[in-house]
């Protein structure tokens, strides 16, 4: 016979999980009372949400399950955002939560909530465990179900007297869920036919999501971009799934992507989607999205196939074994592509329209600050962001080179989630250089980790783009609604200098333009936390741009 | 257009509310639903009828096949299949209505399952258009309560 709490323990380091993001609470106690001598490191966080977005952090800079744990009630509703997060942008996290004794469900207990019922729409699926003889198997389908086809969170709901409670069951050896076989393995004639395709392009353009990074195919992108020389354009999921500093690279597609990537994805005849869903912010207005090509979708979920875009040949599958066999076949019918053409014209496009902005005495840029980070780190840093203009300078000014590299909010669009997804990525990666590039507003919405920071000494660097604005909303404003600034002024900002400093962590704020380079230098080398505000142009705004619902080549290009 | 779509389930708490937490939050309109057990009892068949344009309709079997506890999804209209309804109807009868309603019981193939002075309950089990239908012939003579339980399906052969 073992224990509920045993079996919990048991079945996470099965699953060779290292650490856990958690909050303690009242019927998490017997889980906390094993935890305390168990070989897991615990982390605790300042506030739930914080603990779901480190756990997602933790899962998109490792490619591991992600772990994050909370009390019944008000800790189960606070991971909300944070699985909402992880399950728009299929991020591979398991969220334990504490739930009132069974006999209690229902009955509207202390600190009780249907967080079953309340996450059902944000998980990609979730356990209430009602039989101890049932917590085995459920742990095991939750890390399975969260890592394996498209990715994304599974909540197990635990209460107190199931933890208590002793069973004879053993874990299963496999796993067996009938209504859950994902497809791996692309259809051998779809993918011929995509082949086809290819080998008549004139003016092919390869489109990468988020997918190509989960799915680790980053070297057959390349491999096929360079065989064929076929121009690269990515979402903000993508980013760091074909290096950013490639000839063949365009930039980000989309409502802030670059002109060239934009005008590419428009005159293009074949487009080819790998692990990319079609988003809103990528194709601007649908009717008019990439009006001349055929349409190849490589996914592995069905349903992002045709919800979106009518394609010609979607090939559903892992994108690693589909570009696998793909490139196969491509080489054996000796493929030869002449895109010289085609590429000169979108040289063109990238000269006519480079990414800039506009120098101005006596203000500090964002972008300026974003391409110094860029130069200072030389391309290596693990860059997290916030949401917002933050998010966009970030994605535009630095040049991603490697996958899991850049960990963003992109589905949700979570502000908050920079700082506690820095210190999940620091956790996943201790030596390496991890940045939350931050804004003003969202670094307040979980600014209480800086605790977290100084308690484990993790020397995460945020570097807090600060322009005392809701910067994005703002730039909307300005631009649509006749600079109306409703409740996107936050003049009455705190020092975030010296609210790091008040965390015991050191914090330092400039405002000089001829202060960035140093400051930098200074935050960047040094040795633990470091918080550095800079106060930036507060009217600053993210070029170029595709208002709300315009096709992608009514690009604003401001006044850059 | 009107679809007729079969979803075998696994038979635990909570899967109900999966599905239909899925059509409302996105967006798709629901008409009817029908379920109960299979011949094997961890096993549940729902028939749900639903309105959309083929994008659409594609999009909710796709999005219905990535629920965990979903086995089978299966959209019958375009097969050859066999669609029921059970209708349950009380009236209003008089003397004078009487002689009327039965020979449309009759015409129908209903039956009449209860009677009283004032009432008299039908039960219909027929296809989904003709219990439309029968609704139809018997409106003017004043529904009392009316129960419908939503076609189900099964596919012919």
């Amino acid at each position: 016979m073992k224990k509920g709490v045993d079996i919990f323990v048991e079945g996470l380091l099965r699953e060779g999980v290292e650490i856990i993001f958690g909050y303690p609470g009242g019927v998490l106690i017997p889980i906390y009372d094993r935890l305390y001598d168990a070989p897991i490191k615990h982390v605790l966080p300042r506030h739930e949400q914080a603990g779901a977005h480190a756990a997602d952090g933790y899962a998109r800079a490792s490619g591991k399950v992600g772990v994050c744990m909370a009390t019944s009630g008000p800790g189960a509703t606070n991971l909300v955002t944070g699985i909402a997060t992880a399950y728009m942008d299929s991020s591979p996290i398991v969220a334990f939560t504490g739930q009132v004794a069974t006999a209690l469900i229902g009955g509207d207990a202390f600190q009780e909530a249907d967080i079953t019922g309340i996450t059902r729409p944000i998980t990609k699926h979730n356990y209430l465990v009602q039989d101890v003889d049932e917590l085995p198997k459920i742990i095991a389908e939750a890390f399975y179900i969260a890592r394996t086809g498209r990715p994304g969170p599974v909540l197990v709901d635990l209460p107190k007297d199931i933890s208590l409670g002793q069973t004879e069951n053993d874990f299963p050896e496999q796993i067996d869920i009938p209504g859950y076989k994902p497809t791996i393995i692309g259809n051998k004639k779809q993918i011929k036919l995509a082949a086809e395709q290819i080998k008549k392009a004139k003016r092919p353009v390869i489109y990468i999501g988020g997918g190509v990074i989960i799915s680790n195919a980053h070297e057959e992108v390349k491999e096929l971009a360079e065989k064929y020389n076929i121009p690269v354009t990515s979402t903000l999921m993508g980013l760091g799934g074909f290096p950013g500093d490639h000839r063949l690279f365009m930039g980000m597609i989309g409502m802030h992507g670059t002109a060239a990537a934009n005008l590419a994805v428009h005159h293009c005849d074949l487009l080819i989607a790998i692990g990319a869903r079609f988003d809103d912010r990528v194709t601007g207005r649908t009717e008019t999205f990439s009006p001349h090509s055929k349409i190849i979708h490589i996914d592995i979920d069905p349903a992002s196939i045709y919800k979106i875009i009518k394609v010609d040949i979607p090939i559903v599958g892992d994108a690693k074994n589909i570009l696998e066999e793909l490139l196969h076949i491509l080489e054996e019918s000796k493929c030869e592509l002449n895109t010289i053409e085609w590429l000169n014209q979108i040289e063109k496009w990238k000269k006519e329209n480079p990414l800039t902005y506009k120098k101005q005495k006596g203000k500090i840029k964002p972008q300026f600050v974003v391409e110094e980070i860029y130069r200072l780190t030389k391309g290596n840093a693990i860059i997290t962001t916030e949401v917002g203009q933050n998010q966009m300078w970030a994605a535009q000014f630095y040049k991603f080179t490697k996958p899991r590299q850049f960990i963003s909010s992109g589905g949700l669009g979570t502000m908050g989630f920079g700082l506690p997804a820095a210190i999940g990525a620091q956790f996943a990666r201790p030596g390496e250089l991890v940045i939350d590039i931050a804004g003003d507003g969202s670094i307040q919405m979980n600014i209480q980790e800086l605790t977290t920071l100084k308690a484990h000494n993790l020397p995460v660097k945020i570097i807090v783009l600060n322009n005392n604005y809701l910067g994005m909303v703002r730039q909307w404003q300005q631009l649509f609604f006749n600079k109306r600034y409703s409740q996107t002024d936050l003049h009455t900002n705190p020092d975030f200098g010296k609210v790091a400093e008040a965390f015991g962590i050191k914090g330092v704020t400039i405002k000089e333009e001829e202060e960035v380079r140093d400051a930098l230098n200074y935050t960047l080398n040094y040795e633990g936390p470091i918080l550095l505000n800079i106060l930036v142009d507060e009217e600053e705004n993210v070029f170029p741009m595709v208002p709300a619902g315009a096709s992608n080549i009514d690009m604003i290009r401001g006044d850059n | 257009m009107l679809h007729t779509i079969t979803v075998l389930v696994e038979n635990k708490s909570g899967v109900l509310a999966r599905i239909a937490g899925l059509f409302a939050g996105r967006g798709y309109n629901i008409l009817s639903l029908a379920v109960a057990e299979t011949e094997n009892p961890n096993l549940s068949r729902m028939t749900i009828t639903a309105s959309g344009d083929d994008m659409e309709i594609e999009q909710i079997c796709k999005q219905l096949n990535k629920l965990i506890n979903v086995i089978k999804v299966n959209d019958v209209t375009v097969q050859e299949h066999i669609a029921r309804e059970l209708l349950l109807v009380k009236l209003n009868v008089t003397k004078e209505t009487r002689t009327s309603i039965l020979e449309i019981v009759n015409i129908f193939e209903a039956k009449v399952i209860d009677l009283t002075e004032n009432t008299m309950t039908i039960q219909a089990i027929a296809s989904p258009s003709k219990i439309s239908n029968l609704i139809k012939n018997l409106k003017n003579f004043g529904i009392k309560e009316l129960s419908r339980t939503g076609r189900i399906a099964i596919l012919r052969g």
